[in-house]
């Protein structure tokens, strides 16, 4: 395994007087399957979301290529987000205005990409999650697991560095929710992105490398992650 | 898993050699055991004393001569019947996991089945980890799949109560040391 990617160092976050994260390092390297596991309410999603730059932390860095982003501005972040990250959460929120084809290739239409050379790439990540034939259908017509497969060809279509996805399995049976896992991972490994995956299914915390347990927001080296 | 009706079941394609049984039982089930040579002689010696197999001809092309076996009507309707039978739902956690635990429980202290139960819980973790990957690699064949499929399965059975067992042992300490 390469050289830290990403570095995350004592980093805290209160929702008004609740803490949510206690001081929590965790280290994401080039290429690597990081899996945060834990409790309902340890504060997993909340790291997620911060190491993404989606959240600001109160305390502590969050360093991504020799740069700490959470001094960055919104517009900085949200830039950062459209290139090298690639987000996807449980319920895929796509677009629903627009067909599966054309909110795949929206974030290459923000970075500037031509409409055809997007549209044909688009179509090839649909794809590779198995719905190319439903590229022309808008999110209302498809079913839970056929939106999900979307959302993730939309977090994957830039090859960002580093891909966040938040209890990507959550709404989906476990059929679709591995066939999903496996494509996913398939094509992390070949772009050599990094993922850093927030379940609290053991079964898709294997498809990681490594496992980083929450417990009441800090880290449990123990890795058992039963609340206090 | 009986043997007996796995080597029924291969037959059911034509007739086999011996050799030939035990390699094929191995690719179909790559997770499990290999089968040993002297196991599969001895079960297709009792298929054929039962009447569920007959040999079907001698096989000397290349290397030591080979007796192939073929299903008999009894044998088909051996293995139906099987195949349609409901298994009893036996608990899975297998004797020595369960057991230890127990044992560690009542015989030793709460802070050493706790360390057995995380031990136990890691060693879980990793092996449904080298599952997964056999699964994800690209060409993984459907066979394959299916067998890490039925491992990762129970092996995530066991850490939900791995995982229960340590809530509850936790809980205890408190109440122990209040």
């Amino acid at each position: 395994m390469s050289e830290a990617l990403l570095t995350a160092t004592g980093v805290t976050k209160s929702y008004g007087a609740t803490p949510a994260l206690r001081g929590v390092d965790v280290t994401v390297a080039a290429g690597e399957i990081v899996a945060i596991t834990g409790p309902s309410g340890c504060g997993k999603s909340t790291l997620l979301h911060c190491l993404a730059g989606i959240l600001r932390a109160d305390q502590g860095s969050i360093v991504y290529r020799d740069q700490d982003i959470n001094l960055w501005s919104e517009a900085s972040r949200s830039r950062l987000r459209r290139t090298e990250f690639g987000v996807l959460f449980q319920f895929g929120q796509l677009v629903p205005e627009l067909t599966a084809v054309e909110n795949v290739a929206l974030p290459l239409l923000l970075a500037g990409s031509g409409r055809r050379e997007a549209g044909e790439a688009a179509l090839g990540w649909l794809d590779r999650f198995g719905v190319a034939d439903l590229a022309e259908q808008r999110p209302g017509a498809m079913s839970g697991g056929q939106q999900q497969r979307c959302a993730a060809a939309r977090a994957l279509v830039t090859e960002p560095r580093v891909i966040f996805a938040d209890e990507p399995t959550g709404a989906l049976d476990q059929l679709n929710g591995e066939q999903m896992m496996t494509a996913m991972v398939r094509a992390v490994r070949e772009q050599d992105s990094s993922l850093v995956l927030v379940t609290h299914e053991a079964s898709i915390a294997a498809y990681a490398d490594r496992e980083i347990v929450l417990r009441d927001g800090a880290a449990d080296p123990s890795g058992i992650g039963i609340p206090g | 898993m009986s043997t007996a009706h796995v080597l029924l079941g291969l037959l059911a394609a034509g007739p086999r050699h011996g050799y030939d049984l035990k390699r094929a039982h191995d690719d179909r089930f790559p997770q499990a055991k290999p089968l040993a040579y002297g196991q599969v002689y001895a079960t297709l010696g009792r298929l054929e004393r039962d009447g569920l197999v007959v040999r079907s001809g001698q096989d000397q092309e290349s290397g030591p001569e080979r007796t192939s076996y073929e299903l008999t009507d009894l044998g088909r309707e051996r293995l139906d019947t099987w195949l349609t039978e409901v298994e009893p739902p036996a608990p899975y956690v297998s004797g020595t996991l369960f057991n230890k635990v127990v044992v560690a429980l009542l015989a030793s202290g709460i802070d050493q089945a706790t360390g057995y139960l995380t031990a136990q819980r890691a060693a879980h973790v990793t092996r449904m980890r080298e599952l997964t990957a056999i699964k994800t690699r690209p060409g993984a064949n459907v066979g394959d799949v299916v067998a890490a499929d039925y491992a990762i399965g129970h092996l995530d059975a066991d850490l939900r109560w791995l995982r229960t067992t340590l809530a509850r042992v936790a809980e205890l300490q408190k109440e122990v040391t209040a």
